[in-house]
C-alpha cells in the first residue's frame, strides 16, 4: 500500500522540517515545483491536477476536500479507484491543501460526496479512458480490442501484451485539458460507470487514517514546528463590548521568554517564545478595559421572553400551503404549543489554534479549518496580500462541524506573524473556546396545529424566532473575531436565518414564518452565531417532531401510524418519490425497534424508573432519517437515560457502510449530548459557560446500551445504474432531540418543551405534573 | 529554568525548563511527542493523559518537577516490540476515531484501567471512562473496543499461562 511517505519519496516532492530540533518529521506536501511560493491556484482544468500516477502503478488523488473524521478521504478513494480501474489499496489520497489540490471549498453541507464526489469519479473515469488510449497506440489495437483490470491493460485477444499504467504515464503528466464551468463541473469525455460495476465501492474499507491516529504517529496542526516559531496567547475583553483602554506592558516584560504584546482595537495578544510563557504571560498581564454603557445581552434565564419580545431584523416571507386560517377555524380541535432551544456552542475538544508562518515573503498557515480555501482567501483579503502568496496547509484536528473558531485562530496567526516577522503559533485556551466560539442559534418557536373530527391533520402553522442576526460567514476578512475586534466590519450585519422544518408530510393547509431577532450588542459579542451541524434542523426539527407527536396523542393515534398517514398522500410529483423514501425508512425503524403501535403516552408506571419510546423523522436535501429512541425516566431524580437507539438512514448508494454508520452513530450521539445537557448559559456581561464543568457535555455513562443502524435504500429503483450518492454527516442529528421529548412523553405524560433535559429540568417538570 | 531529569518510555531525557512548567508543554515542545494534547489545561477532559505509576495522569496540570525520575509512558510507549498495544488494535478493529483527536486519553485512561481490572463489567467501564471526555461521542464504540481488547489480553494471558504449564 502506498502511504503518502512513500509518494513523497519517490515522486521528488519536497518535504521540509526534518531536524533533529523538534521539527516534525513529515509535513504536508509542499507546492508543486518547490515550497517557496507564490502558489497559484491548482487549474482544474487539468487531469494532471487531480491524480498522479507513479512508474511503480500507484496512484495519488489530490483532492479539495477536508475529511473531518467521517471516512469521507477513504471514500474519495473508493470511487475514484473504481473510476480509475487501479485497486484501492494502491491508491492514496491528499486533502485541502490550498497549494496542491483544486479548490473544492473544503468541507461543509455533507455534501462531499453528493456534491464533489461527482468531479472526482469523472476526472478518474477520464485518466482510465487516456490510458486505454495510450495502450491502444502502444499495441496498435482499437481501445475496444483491450481490457482493463487493476491497473493493468491487456490485449484481450493476447493477454500476453500488457502494460501497466505506472508503464505508460508513471513519472510523466498527463497533459491533458478537462471541461466545464466551474470546479463541480469539471469534466473529461468519459462516461462514468453503471454502479453495479464498481467494486470498491460499497465496501467497508478500514479508514487509512485510524492507525496513525491511534499508535501516536499521526502529525496533527496542533504539532507543527517551524525554526524560529513563537507561542501567543489572546487576552479577551472581560465583558462583551468592553473597550480597551490601556495595556501596561510592564507587568510582563520581564517575564522570561517575553517577545512583544500585540494590540489592535480591542484586539489584544502575548506572544513569548514558549508555550507556558505565553499563558503566564496573557494571566499576568494588566488591561485595563472600559465597561459597555448598556447590557450586551439578557441573562440566558431570560433569554426566550426577550426573543419573544423583541422587534424582529427580518422575517422570511410565509411559506402558505392552502388556507390555514379558514381550517384553524372550521376545526375539531386546536393544539398550541411553544418550544425553545438555546444557543449551543461546537465546543470542539481542543481548542482553536494555527501556526503561520512569514518566510520567504509568503504566508504559510498550518491549520485543521474545514474550508481550507476560505481561510486562504480571508487571509488575503485581511492582510492585504496577494492570494497567491497565502497558502493553507490543512491537517487533522479536532472535530470542526461547521462554522468554529478554527477560522478566527488562522487570521489571529497570520496577523500576528506578519506583525512579529516570526511564524507565529495561537492556541486558544479553554475557557476563550468555550465562551468565545460561534454559536448555534437560539430558537423559539411557537406551534399551531388543528385535528378534524376523525383526528386528521388539517393545518399546521410553525412560527420561529431565531436568535440569529449577524450570523457569521465561513473566513470573512471582516467578520471573523480579530477584524471585529479591531473594528472592521462590513457596512450591514448579515441577516441571519430562521429555519422551517424539512419533512415531506402532505398537510392540506399549512403556514410556516420564521424571524430573525437580534441581542442589543451585534458586534464583539460572544454569542456570534455560526453554522453548528445542520445549521438549524436540530433545533426546528426538535420543535416540529415533537409537535406532530403532540397531534398524535391529541388525535390518540400511533405515532408511527399517524406520520405514515401525513406521507401517505399525493404520489404524483417528485415529493411522490420523497414520500416513499420517507414511508420506507419509517418502516424500516420501527421494524427493527420492533415498535408496538399504541397511542403516547402508557399509563405511568408505579416503579421508580419510567421508560417510553419515541419515534421523530426529517428530511433534508434528499437524505431520509428516521429514529426511536428508548428512554428510561429517573422519576426520583429526573435523570434521563437514552438506553437504546435505532436509526434508519436512506442516502442513495453506499460508498463505505462501515464508515457511514460511525459517522450517523456520532451525530446521533452529538444530538443526545445536545438534547440532555448543552446549553450556553450568561450574564448580562459574559458568557460564564467557560469550561466542561460549566457547558457539560454527553459523557461516557451516558451511552446508551444499544444503537442499530439500518440502512435503506428507498429508491423506488433500487438497481438503478446511476443510483445518486446523497450527503450523509448532518440530517442524522436532526431528529434526535425530539425522539428523546417524545419517549418521555410517552413514559411519563410530560411533554418537555426546552432543551436540554437536565436532570432538575426534568425533575421539575415531573413534579409540576405530580407524575 | 532548572535542569529536571525524567523517564520517557524507557528513555532518560534532561530538559531545561521552569519547574512549574505543566508535563504536557514538556512532553510535547521538548520531547517532541504528540499523544498527549492539550484540551483543555484544567484536568477535565483527558486529552493530555499519560501514565505515571500506574495511575492515569492529566499532564496539563501536573508540574513537571513533581514527575522528575517517575516512568512516564505516553501514547507512543504502548507498543511493544513494533506490536500494538491489544487496546491500540482493539480501537483500529472497531475503528473507533473520528476526528481522533481525544483518544489519546481514552486508550490512555481504559489502560490504566485494564491495568489495574482486566475484566471490567459495563458499569465499571462507564464509570472509569466518565470523566474522558470525546466531542465526537465515539463512546459506544470505545467501550465495544475495550471489552474487545479486554477478552484479547486475556486470551493471551491463558495461552502464555498453558505454556508455562507445558
Amino acid at each position: 500500500m502506498t502511504t503518502r511517505r512513500d509518494f513523497l519519496k519517490a515522486s521528488g516532492y519536497l518535504v521540509v522540517g526534518i531536524g533533529a530540533a523538534g521539527l516534525v518529521s513529515e509535513m504536508p506536501l509542499v507546492a508543486q515545483g518547490g515550497g517557496a511560493g507564490p502558489y497559484p491556484d491548482v487549474d482544474f482544468k487539468q487531469l494532471d491536477s487531480w491524480i498522479v500516477i507513479k512508474a511503480d502503478n500507484t496512484a495519488t488523488f489530490f483532492v479539495g476536500k477536508t475529511d473531518l473524521g467521517q471516512g469521507t478521504g477513504t471514500a474519495f478513494r473508493q470511487i475514484m479507484s473504481d473510476e480509475l480501474d487501479m485497486p484501492y489499496e494502491r491508491t492514496s489520497c491528499v486533502m485541502g491543501s490550498t497549494d496542491v489540490s483544486v479548490d473544492q471549498g473544503g468541507s461543509g453541507g455533507s455534501d462531499a460526496l453528493q456534491t464533489d464526489g461527482y468531479p472526482m469519479r469523472r476526472v478518474a473515469a477520464e485518466a482510465r479512458r487516456v490510458l486505454l488510449e495510450m495502450a491502444s497506440n502502444r499495441f496498435s489495437v482499437p481501445v475496444t480490442a483491450l481490457t482493463v483490470s487493476e491497473g493493468v491493460i491487456s490485449v484481450t485477444a493476447d493477454p500476453s501484451k500488457k502494460v501497466t499504467y505506472g508503464e505508460l504515464v508513471g513519472g510523466k503528466k498527463f497533459n491533458v485539458a478537462l471541461t466545464g464551468n466551474n470546479i463541480n463541473a469539471t469534466t473529461g469525455v468519459a462516461k462514468l460507470k453503471d454502479v453495479q460495476q464498481l467494486k470498491a465501492t460499497g465496501q467497508s474499507m478500514p479508514r487509512y487514517d485510524v492507525p496513525a491516529k491511534v499508535d501516536g504517529s499521526l502529525t496533527w496542526a496542533v504539532d507543527v514546528k517551524v525554526p524560529g516559531m513563537v507561542h501567543a496567547r489572546n487576552v479577551r475583553p472581560p465583558m462583551a463590548g468592553a473597550k480597551l483602554v490601556s495595556v501596561d506592558e510592564s507587568s510582563v516584560r520581564g517575564m522570561p521568554g517575553f517577545v512583544k504584546v500585540v494590540t489592535k482595537g480591542n484586539y489584544v495578544a502575548v506572544v513569548c517564545e514558549r508555550e507556558e510563557q505565553a499563558i503566564n504571560a496573557a494571566r499576568q498581564l494588566k488591561v485595563n478595559w472600559d465597561k459597555p454603557a448598556a447590557a450586551p445581552f439578557p441573562t440566558s434565564e431570560n433569554l426566550f421572553t426577550y426573543m419573544r419580545g423583541a422587534a424582529p431584523t427580518s422575517s422570511a416571507p410565509p411559506a402558505v400551503v392552502g388556507n390555514p386560517d379558514a381550517a384553524f377555524k372550521s376545526a375539531a380541535k386546536v393544539i398550541e404549543a411553544d418550544y425553545d432551544v438555546p444557543y449551543q456552542g461546537h465546543v470542539s475538544i481542543g481548542p482553536a489554534h494555527a501556526l503561520a508562518d512569514p518566510s520567504n515573503g509568503q504566508m504559510t498557515i498550518y491549520s485543521n479549518d474545514m474550508k481550507s480555501y476560505g481561510l486562504r482567501d480571508g487571509v488575503a483579503e485581511f492582510l492585504q496580500l496577494p492570494r497567491d502568496r497565502v497558502r493553507v496547509v490543512w491537517m487533522e484536528g479536532p472535530q470542526a462541524y461547521g462554522r468554529t473558531a478554527a477560522d478566527d485562530a488562522g487570521f489571529e496567526a497570520a496577523f500576528l506573524a506578519k506583525e512579529i516577522g516570526r511564524p507565529v503559533r495561537v492556541q486558544w485556551m479553554r475557557n476563550e473556546e468555550t465562551a468565545w466560539d460561534t454559536k448555534g442559534p437560539a430558537f423559539a418557536v411557537k406551534l399551531r396545529g388543528a385535528l378534524d373530527a376523525q383526528g386528521n391533520l388539517v393545518a399546521f402553522d410553525y412560527d420561529a424566532r431565531v436568535a440569529d442576526y449577524n450570523h457569521l460567514g465561513y473566513n470573512e476578512h471582516d467578520t471573523v473575531l480579530i477584524s471585529q475586534l479591531m473594528g472592521t466590519r462590513p457596512a450591514m450585519p448579515a441577516r441571519g436565518s430562521g429555519a422551517t422544518p424539512n419533512e415531506m408530510y402532505a398537510i392540506a393547509n399549512r403556514r410556516m414564518t420564521s424571524s430573525v431577532v437580534s441581542l442589543p450588542l451585534i458586534w464583539e459579542t460572544p454569542l456570534r452565531t455560526g453554522n453548528l451541524r445542520d445549521p438549524n434542523g436540530p433545533q426546528s426539527t426538535f420543535a416540529s417532531e415533537s409537535f406532530i407527536d403532540e397531534l398524535a396523542a391529541a388525535a390518540n393515534a400511533d405515532p408511527v401510524e399517524f406520520r405514515l398517514r401525513l406521507l401517505t398522500a399525493a404520489t404524483d410529483d417528485d415529493s411522490g418519490f420523497k414520500r416513499a423514501r420517507s414511508i420506507a425508512c419509517i418502516k424500516a425503524a420501527a421494524d427493527a425497534f420492533k415498535w408496538e403501535a399504541r397511542p403516547s403516552a402508557k399509563r405511568v408506571g408505579s416503579g421508580e424508573i419510567l421508560t417510553g419510546r419515541g419515534i421523530a423523522y426529517t428530511y433534508r436535501s434528499q437524505t431520509v432519517v428516521a429514529q426511536i429512541a428508548e428512554v428510561e425516566v429517573n422519576r426520583r431524580t429526573g435523570h434521563v437515560w437514552v438506553k437504546r437507539m435505532v436509526c434508519a438512514h436512506d442516502c442513495g448508494l453506499v460508498i463505505n457502510p462501515e464508515a457511514l454508520r460511525r459517522t450517523l452513530e456520532g451525530g446521533m450521539l452529538h444530538s443526545v449530548s445536545r438534547t440532555l445537557h448543552e446549553e450556553v448559559q450568561f450574564d448580562t456581561e459574559k458568557v460564564t459557560s467557560v469550561d466542561w464543568a460549566s457547558y457539560p457535555t454527553m459523557r461516557h455513562t451516558d451511552t446508551p446500551e444499544s444503537i442499530e443502524i439500518v440502512i435503506v435504500n428507498g429508491d423506488p429503483n433500487p438497481k438503478r445504474p446511476d443510483l445518486p450518492h446523497y450527503g450523509a454527516g448532518e440530517t442524522v442529528c436532526k431528529p434526535t432531540l425530539a425522539a428523546i421529548a417524545n419517549a418521555i412523553f410517552d413514559a411519563t405524560g410530560v411533554r418537555l418543551r426546552r432543551v436540554p433535559f437536565r436532570d432538575a429540568r426534568v425533575l421539575a417538570a415531573l413534579k409540576t405534573a405530580k407524575v | 529554568m532548572a535542569n529536571i531529569a525524567l523517564r520517557v518510555n524507557g528513555q532518560s531525557r534532561t530538559v531545561d525548563v521552569d519547574p512549574a512548567t505543566p508535563l504536557l508543554y514538556v512532553l510535547r515542545n521538548d520531547l517532541d511527542l504528540k499523544g498527549p494534547r492539550f484540551g483543555c489545561g484544567l484536568g477535565q477532559c483527558g486529552a493530555c493523559t499519560v501514565i505515571i505509576k500506574g495511575e492515569a495522569v492529566r499532564s496539563c496540570v501536573r508540574p513537571v518537577s513533581t514527575v522528575q525520575g517517575a516512568e512516564i509512558t505516553t501514547l507512543e510507549g504502548l507498543s511493544q516490540n513494533g506490536k500494538l498495544h491489544p487496546l491500540q488494535q482493539a480501537w483500529i478493529d472497531e475503528q473507533v476515531p473520528a476526528c481522533g483527536f481525544c483518544q489519546n486519553g481514552q486508550i490512555m485512561s481504559a489502560k490504566a484501567m485494564l491495568d489495574k481490572n482486566p475484566t471490567p463489567t459495563d458499569a465499571q467501564i462507564r464509570q472509569s471512562m466518565a470523566t474522558t471526555l470525546c466531542r465526537c461521542m465515539t463512546y459506544y464504540r470505545i467501550q465495544a473496543a475495550i471489552k474487545r481488547a479486554a477478552k484479547a489480553i486475556a486470551s493471551a494471558r491463558r495461552g502464555s499461562n498453558s505454556e508455562v504449564i507445558a
